[in-house]
């Protein structure tokens, strides 16, 4: 997920490099879109999970891990194509995400709000070394990348070049979102699950089942942690050791879009992407990282709900 | 039809209800009166299953409540209209009507209830696909109220349903609970409205320091003189 770029503000330009200059920058906005797409989907997971459960699940990045190995496993096993591999990903992991709330997060949910967040985070972060250590085993700790035939095609828009896989990512990822949304405004369920984020006791007295209430929006959490994943493995790569630094893009994107709107989660994501690139662009590559945990600290000083949050 | 028998209940140490027994028949209309902190709201609690009383038995229609969870007691026929409100703000008038209606049960019959609904409080209707943050008071008690309705309840329990808004919605709101009463809806009101509480009740307890410590039907509470001195005031004593 990294891409290098020398600094292009540097003392040594000269006035003629200002075309080349500003079709760089252009260049870096439309990588960080690219990529902030998949900031987006990964944080949509995590933040249903948190506004709904009011648990915050750490090892969301490892679940975003699972789904990219499960799209590299159909991949280099069965052949499947990674878009199509989302087919089977993503129930999938929608299963996985029930499998581990009636397993884990169903004990957690049953302790008292202000001892849920504590409790999820001693959960999470176990889950997270278990699952690290699960695909160190069973895919080695090194990186990898799903490679397709399509995988160097290029679109090319005047001096701008848009890799196509990726282009394609955001498109799915943002489809992704909006069927979230469809189906938390429309669906009888997803209004319940609405209705718990807001308040579980007026829920439960309206007649929901909180609990399940609680396992679907887990479970499609995870499902969406699942697509990222994949969407991941194939325009950049993937390992075990992705988990923490996705768990923590997740977060930071919750943290500036506020709970409560998905497509606001989105425009978060895709605002990130893009400040990262401008800075790695402006200051170097290393400083890519930083600017998340500026926009992090700034936001929580400045609009503690965030810029979309109820 | 709801029966509590020698009900306790806590919060940790702190003692909150005491031997309470009381029951509401098919068809009544049975205020529960009493100061701030008597314990009224955790008793509506343990009967909707919020709160899990220490001993005693809760009956409805014959079947232990305390076992169920409150989507369950919903289902059975008891909804509660909770202190507050506590609406779906960002959600529509519609929506949070149609939430009301969730349980299997009552789904299927939620054409007809919310017809009900609409005829009861017509400005509901109106503003159906306004969002509930941006109603009045009253009229989020109206929905509030509606959307209790809309689980097609045998047993209506409401949580101090006048409290914080105008007087003039106030009256319209009991005329409303009249009315459900009328199409044969038990009704179990909390409310701190003594006057207006008890003409609109047939009968009443009385709960102090989570005891009930009086009990009688509703006009003769009025004239009662503990009642008048603790809960209508000084001027009432007088009147």
């Amino acid at each position: 997920m990294r891409t290098s770029a020398a600094p292009i503000w540097g003392p040594s330009r000269c006035a003629s490099d200002d075309g080349r200059a500003v079709t760089l920058l252009a260049q870096q906005i439309v990588l960080g879109l690219l990529l902030g797409g998949l900031y987006g989907l990964a944080a949509a997971g995590l933040s249903l999970v948190f506004g709904v459960l009011k648990v915050l699940n750490v090892a969301h990045g490892e679940l975003i891990m699972l789904g990219g190995y499960g799209a590299f496993w159909l991949f280099a096993l069965l052949g499947w194509d990674p878009f199509a591999a989302l087919l089977l990903v993503i129930p999938g992991s929608l299963l996985l995400g029930a499998v581990l709330y009636v397993g884990l997060f169903g004990f957690v949910v049953r302790a008292h709000e202000e001892i849920r967040i504590k409790n999820s985070l001693l959960v999470g972060f176990g889950l997270a070394l278990a699952l690290h250590a699960l695909a160190v085993r069973l895919w080695t700790a090194d990186d990898r990348s799903i490679t397709t035939p399509y995988s160097g095609a290029v679109l090319t828009v005047g001096e701008l070049s848009i890799p196509v896989i990726r282009l394609g990512s955001l498109a799915i990822a943002f489809a992704l979102i909006a069927a979230l949304h469809l189906l938390l405004a429309r669906w009888r369920w997803g209004k319940a699950i609405r209705a718990t984020a807001e308040d579980w006791q007026a829920a439960l007295l309206t007649g929901i089942d909180v609990r399940r209430a609680y396992l679907l929006a887990f479970a499609i959490g995870t499902a969406l942690a699942g697509a990222a994943g994949t969407l991941v493995s194939v325009g950049y790569s993937i390992s075990p050791s992705m988990g923490l630094e996705w768990t923590l893009k997740a977060l930071i994107v919750v943290v500036l879009a506020g709970l409560g709107s998905m497509l606001g989660t989105f425009v978060a994501g895709l605002f990130v992407g893009v400040a990262e690139a401008l800075s790695a662009a402006a200051f170097g590559g290393p400083y890519r990282e930083v600017v998340g945990l500026v926009i992090f600290v700034v936001v929580l000083v400045l609009r503690p709900r965030g810029l979309f949050g109820r | 039809m709801l029966e509590l028998h020698d009900v306790d209940a806590a919060y940790g140490d702190v003692r909150v209800l005491s031997g309470v027994t009381l029951r509401v028949g098919p068809g009544e209309i049975v205020a529960l009166l009493g100061p701030n902190g008597a314990g009224k709201s955790t008793l509506l609690g343990c009967v909707a299953g919020l709160v899990r009383p220490r001993a005693g038995a809760i009956r409805w229609e014959g079947q232990d409540l305390r076992a169920l969870s409150p989507h369950l007691i919903v289902e059975r026929g008891l909804a509660t209209v909770p202190e507050g409100r506590r609406l779906f703000a960002s959600m529509t008038v519609e929506d949070n009507l149609e939430l009301g209606a969730f349980s299997p049960r009552a789904r299927a019959t939620r054409r007809q209830s919310l017809d009900r609904v609409f005829a009861l409080f017509p400005v509901l209707h109106a503003r159906r696909r306004q969002i509930v943050r941006s109603l009045s008071g009253g009229q989020q008690q109206m929905v509030a109220v509606g959307r209790a309705l809309m689980a097609s309840p045998r047993l209506l329990m409401l949580d101090e349903p006048s409290l914080g808004i105008a007087p003039q919605l106030v009256r319209a709101i009991l005329d409303a609970l009249a009315e459900i009463n009328r199409a044969g809806v038990a009704i179990f009101l909390v409310e701190q409205n003594v006057r207006a509480a008890l003409t609109l009740a047939h009968r009443a307890y009385i709960l102090e320091g989570g005891r009930i410590v009086g009990e009688g039907n509703g006009s003769a509470l009025l004239q009662d003189a503990h009642v008048r001195r603790a809960y209508l005031g000084p001027l009432a004593v007088r009147e």
